[in-house]
């Protein structure tokens, strides 16, 4: 009987209407699913990361006393520290972007309903599956001091470009960035594009309204909650993109390539448990921030445009 | 207004296939490279990887990309699959390593996804969300955590230190329960008016009807494992233990040719996944677009 109840409500608002018992019973039930995850997560990723905030605090691990905020103050005055965050920053600013603009022009191209279309979705997914140390040797080939990049430009007058050891090495790293993550950011939007309502955009289009308007007012307005997750994803890859950068130029790059993902490889091998808890607990708060301004912006445009 | 059309659809076919062929070029010169002998290797690349000199002399000065080796040489897959069992060896232990990962990975996300999508409760909607700030995490905050609780179970330098906090990784369970979330109401429901158990809703209509999922977030999950550097390098010092991939990003000035060939070997299982199961890799993505249910 209660379970034809529960039917005819709906779930949401049944469940309060559960006896104790019963509700007590499916919680349960349901939490017994959730234990082998729970445990698991709790003993590698929960239980540590306290760990790392208590360390985070205290003055060593011998000693242990409690030094609040101490280890942070140093870590903001550490020099690489701050080097570091400030080239991640700007590596960021750069290549997130530029990776949002372009998946999403390259999604919009093959809408366009041209000839070889899964070919090419097929193409531009592919760098997912190269192993990225291969992909390094490719890069070194053609980002060489005399390498092919500088021969193409030769043929131009351009002069030779020592790209991995000046301030283009930014480039060099935007580029594979991009390369590697494209593909997978504008399936997102394809899937995107493929649900905006047909009939909406034959009406503009009876209406007489340009190419142009139909972008920016109908499509990019369904696009935006795509648009702010890329821009989260991106942003985390863009913090992976630690093994493409040591891989291209090991654990001490030229300074502009010098990101925190160095700077905690590095601090890592010396083991100062301090700076580097104190590291991660900065970094976790900058992306808890960053997580929650996702879901309380994705909350605000989610709802323009769900009926 | 039919011809300006066709001529904007002309535009942008070039313009993709432009850019078809930039994204396609590295895998397509680390393939055609693979069969270059080591002295064609080093009379193109020498001045490349010459970092570390070592008195060779090498014939051009320049860098030289090339497409189609001179000769077609077998030499580098000789040595890779007959001559040295290291390789063989190592692509063993990415299997190993890789295979369990995907394998509890997606299990015990199944499991947690079931629970997530039935009863929802406020604490289940918090865990959720904390579940998805930790699959966003970068890496270099997880791995400090990482490296202490192994030191602390004394898994350190095991391949369970890979396998468990692999095994775990949210990512999954975050990706099937937006696909669970999808299962019609109804049709659990109607089995539990049947008198089914939570176990046979779960093993009789959730797993079969998120099938395809299970599929695509295995290929998901496998490509990205398989590629992993960071972990092993730090986890598993231990070299012959270290998958293939470690080994392959620290292959040095020497041994250029044969890291063609060893990349290409190692694409092989995530190539062939690929292409069989595109469909199922888009399908994934797609789900992956939103961080809510």
């Amino acid at each position: 009987m209660k379970a034809i109840l529960r039917k005819k409500e709906g779930n949401k608002t049944a469940a309060p209407r559960l006896s104790g018992r019963r509700r007590w019973r499916e919680f349960l039930g349901s939490s017994a699913f959730l234990g082998p995850s729970l445990i698991g997560v709790g003993v590698f990723f929960i239980i540590p990361f306290f760990i790392v905030v208590y360390y985070s605090l205290i003055n060593n691990p011998v000693q242990k006393e409690f030094v609040f905020l101490d280890n942070f103050k140093k870590l903001f005055d550490n020099y690489s520290f701050k080097v570091a965050a400030t080239n991640t920053l700007r590596f960021s600013g750069v290549a997130v972007p530029a990776a949002v603009i372009l998946s999403l022009l390259l999604a919009l191209m093959l809408e366009c309903r041209i000839p070889l279309k899964s070919q090419f979705r097929t193409f531009f997914l592919s760098p997912m599956m190269v192993p990225i140390a291969s992909v390094v040797l490719i890069w070194q080939v053609l980002f060489h001091y005399n390498g092919t990049v500088n021969q193409i430009m030769a043929l131009f007058g351009v002069d030779k470009i020592d790209w991995l050891r000046s301030e283009h090495c930014m480039l060099v790293v935007t580029l594979l960035f991009l390369w590697k993550n494209l593909g997978y950011n504008m399936i997102l939007f394809m899937a995107n594009l493929a649900n905006i309502p047909k009939e909406l955009l034959e009406v503009a289009e009876v209406e007489g309204a340009g190419k142009l308007y139909t972008f920016f007012r109908i499509k990019l307005r369904y696009l935006s909650p795509t648009i702010l997750f890329v821009t989260i994803l991106s942003l985390i890859n863009s913090f992976k993109v630690f093994r493409e950068v040591y891989l291209l130029t090991g654990d001490y790059p030229y300074e502009g390539l010098y990101m925190l993902q160095h700077f905690m490889a590095n601090t890592f091998r010396s083991l100062d448990y301090q700076k580097l808890a104190s590291a991660a607990v900065v970094m976790a708060i900058v992306m808890v921030f960053i997580i929650a301004l996702l879901f309380i912006v994705e909350d605000r445009f989610g709802k323009d445009v769900e009926q | 207004m039919r011809k300006k059309r066709t001529f904007g659809r002309a535009a942008m076919f070039v313009l993709s296939a432009v850019f078809a062929i930039l994204f396609l070029l590295p895998t397509v010169l680390t393939i055609t490279n693979s069969f270059m002998s080591q002295s064609e290797i080093n009379a193109n690349y020498g001045s490349v990887f010459s970092g570390v000199s070592d008195g060779k002399t090498y014939i051009a000065e320049d860098v030289n990309l090339k497409f189609i080796p001179d000769t077609v040489s077998f030499s580098q897959y000789i040595t890779v699959l007959f001559k040295s069992p290291d390789y063989l060896l190592k692509f063993w232990n990415s299997v190993i390593l890789v295979v369990p990962i995907v394998l509890l990975q997606v299990g015990i996300a199944a499991l947690a996804a079931y629970s997530f999508t039935r009863y929802k409760t406020k604490f289940k909607s918090f865990l959720f969300f904390f579940y998805v700030i930790l699959m966003l995490m970068p890496y270099q905050v997880t791995l400090v955590p990482n490296y202490l609780v192994s030191d602390w179970l004394g898994i350190l330098n095991t391949s369970w230190a890979v396998i468990l906090p692999g095994a775990f990784a949210p990512f999954s369970v975050f990706l099937l329960t937006k696909f669970m979330r999808r299962i019609p109401t109804a049709l659990i429901e109607a089995a539990k008016l049947d008198g089914a158990g939570e176990w046979t809703i779960f093993r009789r209509i959730c797993l079969p009807q998120c099938r395809s999922a299970l599929y695509s977030i295995a290929i998901l999950v496998f490509i990205d494992y398989w590629n992993m550097v960071e972990q092993p390098l730090i986890l598993l010092q231990d070299s012959t233990k270290q998958p293939l991939s470690v080994y392959l990003s620290t292959i040095n000035s020497g041994e250029v040719g044969i890291a063609f060939a060893v990349a290409v070997i190692y694409m092989i299982p995530s190539l062939l996944l690929f292409l069989h199961g595109e469909e199922y890799l888009v399908e994934g993505i797609t789900y992956s677009g939103s961080v809510k249910g």
